[in-house]
């Protein structure tokens, strides 16, 4: 057995495994197991990015999705008070989202088969990408979005608490 | 391994995203649903980056980015939902219709 057919089989299990929870995400009929689905997701993506030799942004994944936004997601969950249990979560267009999902699965599949069919990912040492080279392109060649993007999100902590807070002067 | 397994991959959990978003009534629900299209964007990206090799470190900077965008936008997002439930007492998307005619 080759290391290319542990690479692949490793692949399809993720896979699946992804796209089953992200399925139970949009269906189930409770919204903190929705949460805990979509947690099943991102970790299955952090483990796609070990395959494809990204450690840097597995980490980063699994710190900032795993760890904050999705117990950002439980507490804004919890401070809604929405129903646990079996509720009306769905409206009634559940058939036509359905059919629109997939004629765009269909349209960008099969727009990436005609443009990428028979190119390979080389799974080699050469691939990989450490921690170090990740930050010597951020802080050269992307160094000006880098900041841009700090600035945002200070912007968007400063605007979430002037949302939220309950005495407004 | 072919790179488009990696790009229908991306693109069933683009789908599935969308849906969410279509039949969800629940804003965060919506939201959910919202960060699993980004999710499946970063896998795009973190692909590309793998095939290009050397040239393609700008592809995962450009993942990283994408996470911090999705962290900012959960915040501001939540915010208004609470906003919302604090005033209305429902998150129900539909029942936002105040502007709607």
């Amino acid at each position: 057995m080759t290391a290319e057919w542990w690479q692949e089989g490793t692949f399809w299990l993720i896979a699946v495994g992804m796209v089953v929870s992200a399925l139970r995400v949009v269906t189930t009929g409770n919204v903190v197991h929705a949460a805990l689905y979509l947690v099943g997701t991102l970790l299955g993506a952090a483990a796609m990015f070990v395959l494809l030799f990204a450690e840097f942004i597995a980490w980063v994944q699994v710190l900032v999705y795993v760890g904050a936004i999705v117990v950002l997601m439980l507490f804004g969950l919890m401070l809604t008070r929405a129903p646990i249990g079996k509720g009306n979560l769905d409206n009634d267009q559940r058939l036509l989202a359905a059919l629109c999902a997939l004629a765009l699965f269909g349209v960008t599949s099969w727009v990436m088969f005609e443009a990428f069919e028979g190119e390979e990912i080389s799974f080699d040492r050469s691939i990989a990408t450490t921690a170090e080279n990740v930050g010597d392109v951020i802080f050269s060649t992307y160094v000006l979005p880098f900041e841009a993007v700090s600035v945002l999100l200070l912007a968007a902590l400063v605007g979430a608490i002037v949302i939220s807070r309950r005495d407004r002067g | 391994m072919p790179i488009t397994y990696f790009l229908i991959l991306s693109a069933l959990l683009f789908s599935i995203g969308v849906y969410g978003v279509l039949a969800r009534q629940n804003a965060v629900l919506i939201l959910l649903s919202i960060e699993l299209m980004l999710n499946a964007v970063n896998i795009n990206l973190v692909a590309f980056a793998a095939q290009l090799g050397d040239a393609g470190v700008g592809g995962q900077v450009f993942a990283l980015f994408v996470i911090a965008v999705a962290a900012a936008e959960v915040g501001v997002g939540l915010a208004i939902v609470i906003l919302i439930f604090r005033n209305r007492q429902t998150v129900d998307v539909d029942d936002m219709s105040l502007m709607k005619w």
